[in-house]
């Protein structure tokens, strides 16, 4: 591989995978209690949590980077508490990267959630299942097409980033520098080759993903028609 | 023994409601739709956390003013209108649902006596989707069954099916009845359903309770809707005596009293009930010698009540202790000087074995 893709390059991929997976990892973590209460409930304040978690698929990502990076500045209030400073770094991406992704992983969620009706979660306390193994027995595995697409659309999103991670990551390697940079980069250097092979991966990488994702959510039309 | 005192305010809509149900036998809860019979079901249940008041069941409390007993917390069964077996599990695993997640000890309902029972061995492999209406609410009776409940709470659990289902269903339902020594609740609005299963009755109105009682008093007091609808009817409780060589059976009722029926798939001995409607009962001073009619039973005219057609009366007949109904033209009654008090004959036309 290191023959037609130089070290910089690869160590840019793995910086663009795993930041792609601890988002989406934190996202699935975070998303799920967010979408439950989305699902559930009746407060008023649900339309404007709504709204806020739909911004960053209208946002430029330049905006959401900026106000990211102003939070986690020396200036900002994560440093003025005491906090690490995260700009400019790995955890700073992730942090970026789970607020301009959380939209596609809370909302398949929600969607899934909403589909699971009232019916079968009183039906399962009534067989004495209490709250938590309601949601594991029941409401999980009619869900799972929603995870699986929250999975892959939260991820491939991640690895299609470039406006946050350049605001707050800025350009480091082995740090910030993830693909989308990358490229960036070998363009304004006017090093089409190097360009060429990052781009070419993306796009094979992304479209190999969302083939799957369409092809197993295809075999699970039978869970769509029960969720 | 259940009892319950309950108040419940919604919009457009307040149960308000207290009495004592038997702690055997099937109770049915009765009323038109919309008269609060599913909410008081619910109620028992612990499905609606607004409800206000007292339900005690064989002693325990499951509420007071102190503690709210949630419904995972109940040992009830229930079944509901629409089966809501879960989708993504095979019928197995619906009727082990339950099952799993009660103490071993209390495990006292075994998995191959439902499954037997209720007839569902053909069919633990599927999923709820490939089944058929009444074999989906046999296997929801079963999984609730399954969790050994001390009260079964079944909210019209024939109303989504059609006739043939129905009938499928009926007979699983009233062994359910005869083998088990668990209290169901059983809300129906069907009167056919329940004077087929039930042993005591709650009639709803509005969110209130019009009357409560065993179901033979309940069908045929003059006060209440029951014993004046068209399809007005008494049930006794016989023993099937002997079955005859002309295709005829011989039935016992109170008093020693014979019923003769056309023979059906029954056997000597059992306790049979048979529904007798009120427009198939004539009456007679003296017993008719030379008539096709086969039943012909001494009675004493308990009372005499106005019926909603004003040519009609409807005439309460105390056979031994149990009641008969008798819808005869004002006409009729009067010819005959019928009154409280006075033995006559009661002559009747059709028995539905149930």
């Amino acid at each position: 591989m290191s023959d037609w893709l130089n070290p910089d390059d690869l160590t840019a991929l793995w910086l663009t995978l795993r930041l792609a997976a601890v988002t989406t990892v934190v996202l699935l973590i975070l998303g799920t209690p967010l979408a439950w209460w989305l699902a559930r409930t009746r407060c008023r304040i649900k339309l404007l949590i709504e709204s806020v978690v739909a911004l960053p698929l209208v946002l430029p990502p330049t905006v959401l980077g900026f106000y990211v990076l102003l939070m986690l500045g020396p200036e900002g209030p994560i440093q003025s508490l005491g906090g690490p400073a995260l700009a400019f770094t790995f955890t700073g991406l992730v942090i970026g990267s789970v607020l301009y992704s959380l939209p596609f992983v809370v909302q398949p969620l929600q969607n899934a959630f909403s589909a699971v009706s009232n019916d079968l979660l009183e039906a399962a306390a009534a067989l004495r299942a209490r709250p938590w193994d309601r949601f594991v027995s029941i409401v999980l595995p009619l869900s799972l097409r929603g995870f699986l697409t929250a999975t892959t659309l939260g991820f491939a999103h991640t690895v299609g980033e470039f406006g946050v991670v350049l605001m707050i990551g800025g350009n480091i390697p082995g740090e910030t520098q993830v693909v989308s940079i990358a490229i960036y980069d070998h363009v304004e250097a006017v090093d089409y080759q190097s360009a060429h092979t990052l781009s070419a991966l993306l796009l094979g990488l992304s479209f190999v993903l969302l083939l799957l994702l369409y092809m197993i959510n295809g075999r699970f039309k039978m869970g769509a028609s029960n969720a | 023994m259940i009892e319950v005192d309950f108040y419940l305010q919604r919009e457009d809509f307040t149960l308000q409601l207290a009495s004592t149900l038997p702690g055997r036998g099937v109770t049915a809860l009765f009323g038109r739709s919309g008269c609060g019979k599913t909410t008081l079901l619910r109620c028992i249940a612990g499905l609606e956390r607004q409800v206000r008041g007292h339900l005690h069941v064989q002693g325990e409390v499951w509420q007071d003013e102190k503690q709210f007993r949630k419904p995972e917390q109940r040992p009830i069964g229930y079944v509901f209108q629409e089966g809501r077996l879960f989708p993504h599990l095979n019928v197995q695993r619906n009727l082990e649902y339950g099952l799993r997640r009660i103490p071993l000890t209390e495990r006292q309902i075994k998995p191959a006596d439902v499954v037997e029972l209720l007839g569902l061995g053909e069919l633990t492999r599927r999923l709820p989707a490939e089944l058929s209406g009444g074999q989906r609410q046999r296997v929801a009776i079963g999984r609730a069954l399954l969790t050994s409940p001390k009260v079964l709470l079944m909210d019209e659990p024939l109303a989504a099916l059609d006739a043939i289902s129905k009938a499928e269903i009926m007979p699983y339902l009233e062994r359910l009845h005869g083998e088990l020594d668990i209290p169901l609740l059983l809300v129906s609005h069907s009167l056919e359903e329940v004077s087929r299963l039930a042993d005591y009755m709650l009639l709803l109105d509005a969110g209130r309770l019009q009357a409560a009682g065993p179901l033979q008093e309940m069908l045929t007091r003059p006060d209440l809707p029951l014993a004046h609808s068209a399809n007005a009817s008494a049930i006794l409780e016989t023993t099937v005596v002997e079955h005859g060589e002309d295709q005829m059976s011989v039935l016992a009722c109170a008093g020693g009293h014979r019923l003769l029926i056309s023979r059906e798939n029954i056997q000597t001995g059992q306790p049979v009930r048979v529904r007798i409607l009120a427009r198939d009962v004539a009456i007679a001073l003296q017993p008719p010698l030379e008539s096709s009619v086969n039943n012909c039973l001494p009675v004493v005219i308990a009372e005499i009540s106005d019926d909603p057609h004003p040519g009609h009366r409807l005439l309460r007949l105390d056979l031994e202790g149990q009641i008969l109904l008798s819808r005869i033209t004002r006409r009729s009654c009067e010819r005959l000087a019928l009154e409280p008090g006075k033995a006559v004959y009661a002559l009747i036309k059709g028995i539905t074995l149930e």
